[in-house]
């Protein structure tokens, strides 16, 4: 079976799985620990495979991927601390699930950005999409324009920094981690978030479900200086802060049936 | 899942939207390859009507009568059109089943769309001056070799490719809808209505006439109804944030506009891209990189947001 995606042949086995049998185009022009690679022909398979080659085989620590014109789930699963630019836009599900690169993104990323990243840095020079950083478990995530809604949705930790506005939902059921908005943020901030904390410069439009003002620390302070230091975002403006109102943890408290058992 | 997209050019030119709209959703072929389906504006033909009709559907038995009964239909499509006093200049056929008429006609068009369906298996698309619904199953390519779409001329477009969840894999469950009897106005739509009875219920007792048992064609239907009372679409489509139940992100098309709607919880995605000649806009983002060969700055919408743009 095949199926034509502009201009690029893609093949999928009968389970649907998309080019099964694709390998490394090896086409980029490596420069000791340096390398280049333009992607317009290739296929998001061959993409990664490629930057996969680069990083583990090559021994290339410093990559630049030209003309990825928006296609999905591009750089996702790098397991090695490495620099990675993007000069343009991503599609969904970019860089997700990575442990340790350093990651620049000249365009704008779509959904689900940065899915469950371990550790690294990610900058995104544009707009994000929806469930930016979703389920993200440590490293920085930087967007330097606004975000779409459900930001940092299940965060289990690390920082998402966002110069621009987000969507609602923003930290919906976040576990840990911080949120960081110099705009506003829409209805249902922090809702049934269980811990974290999320700043926020801008006007609130509605708070969830047990999210409450927090108070404000040195440790606060010291924070967002420091982050807005070394990514060079200039001074920080005033933040508000929000935290867990802890009023929803019922983990002490027995069913009634369970409670009969114990006595 | 299913993936929507649209394009208007800002100043009116005409350019060839049959083949930009089918790249942009034949990349976004993972997100619905059961059928797809285009509205497409024309130049207008000097008030001639335009009106596309099917007489059987992708499901319908092909018995040993079925080629038969098909020429009887169209014969008597043609008849009724006569018979209202509807000019015919010309009758394409476009598959065995799919039809293309032009006349002219000054008479009431949902007189003319029920007489027409009054023929077994007949369903007009749609009905208006630059309008042209096409909608078959099978990715992009496929409609638009099998439709002739490459030369298609026209100022602005909406399409959808369609992943079925709430009703049959046929033409009558694709997008686009024709916002019957309305004419010019099209819909398509991304997501699940949940009061999709009660709305098909209030308009059926309103004399609005429904084709298939998709949620989505409710929403072209109540855009219909709420514009005949006088909403300008805009107005209409704000109004739905409140009347519809649901995830949705819709698209409407007039032979002038082009408007985009989205649900309180924006839980379906939509990339807008907007300059200074055109304003594209579709599920993802590569579908909008396959008209625009640059690189561009686009944004999600915000929830309950609507935007309308003129051209």
């Amino acid at each position: 079976m095949e199926a034509i995606a502009g201009e690029r042949r893609i093949s999928y086995d009968a389970r649907g799985l998309a080019e099964p049998d694709a390998v490394a185009p090896r086409i980029a022009e490596i420069d000791g620990e340096k390398a280049r690679l333009d992607a317009r022909d290739l296929t998001t398979r061959t993409i990664n495979l490629e930057l996969r080659r680069l990083l583990y085989e090559e021994g290339v620590k410093e990559v630049e991927v030209f003309n990825p014109m928006s296609r999905h789930s591009l750089g996702v699963g790098i397991l090695t601390r490495c620099k990675i630019t993007f000069h343009g836009s991503l599609g969904y599900f970019a860089c997700g699930l990575i442990d340790g690169p350093e990651v620049h993104i000249t365009g704008r990323v779509g959904w689900s950005a940065c899915e469950n990243m371990m550790s690294g840095v990610v900058v995104v020079e544009g707009n994000a999409g929806s469930l930016t950083g979703a389920a993200l478990r440590g490293g920085d995530l930087v967007v330097k324009g606004r975000v779409g809604a459900r930001t940092g949705i299940d965060q289990k930790g690390g920082t998402i920094i966002t110069l621009g506005s987000a969507g609602s939902m923003t930290g919906f059921m976040m576990q840990r981690g911080r949120i960081i908005i110099c705009g506003d943020v829409g209805p249902g901030l922090g809702d049934s978030m269980y811990d974290g904390t999320i700043y926020v410069a801008g006007k609130v439009r509605s708070l969830g479900i047990d999210c409450v003002p927090g108070e404000w620390t040195d440790a606060d302070t010291e924070l967002i200086e420091r982050k807005f230091r070394i990514y060079g975002l200039g001074s920080p403006p005033e933040f508000q802060k929000f935290v867990c109102g802890k009023q929803l943890y019922n983990y002490d408290s027995l069913e009634p049936a369970e409670r009969k058992l114990v006595i | 899942m299913c993936g929507i997209a649209g394009i208007i050019y800002r100043d009116g030119s005409t350019h060839r939207i049959g083949d930009e709209m089918t790249r942009m959703l034949q990349s976004m072929k993972h997100r619905g390859p059961d059928s797809t389906g285009y509205a497409l504006y024309g130049s207008a033909s000097n008030g001639s009507l335009v009106m596309r009709y099917k007489l059987a559907d992708a499901n319908t038995p092909r018995d040993f009568e079925f080629e038969d009964r098909l020429r009887r239909h169209r014969f008597e499509v043609e008849s009724r059109l006569a018979a209202l006093g509807a000019r015919i200049h010309e009758v394409e056929e476009e598959t065995p089943y799919a039809f293309r008429v032009t006349f002219d006609y000054d008479g009431d068009l949902k007189l003319l769309a029920d007489f027409v369906e009054d023929i077994p298996e007949a369903e007009v698309l749609s009905l208006g001056h630059s309008l042209e619904i096409i909608k078959d199953l099978g990715d992009a390519e496929t409609v638009h070799r099998q439709y002739g779409l490459d030369e298609f001329e026209g100022t602005h477009a909406i399409g959808h490719v369609r992943m079925a969840t709430e009703s049959d894999v046929d033409i009558a469950g694709a997008h686009p809808y024709w916002a019957y009897p309305y004419s010019d106005v099209a819909v398509v739509h991304n997501g699940q209505l949940t009061n999709y009875f009660q709305w098909r219920r209030r308009l059926e007792r309103a004399g609005r006439r429904f084709m298939s048992e998709c949620d989505s064609e409710v929403i072209a239907v109540y855009l219909a109804e709420e514009m005949s009372k006088g909403l300008s679409l805009e107005e209409a489509m704000h109004k739905s944030l409140d009347d519809l139940d649901g995830v949705f992100t819709y698209i409407a098309v007039t032979k002038d506009e082009l408007g985009v709607a989205k649900d309180e919880l924006a839980a379906k995605p939509l990339v807008l891209y907007e300059s200074d000649d055109l304003v594209a806009l579709a599920s993802e983002e590569i579908a909008i990189r396959q008209v625009v060969d640059h690189e561009i700055e686009t944004y999600d919408p915000y929830e309950r947001e609507v935007l309308v743009w003129k051209r």
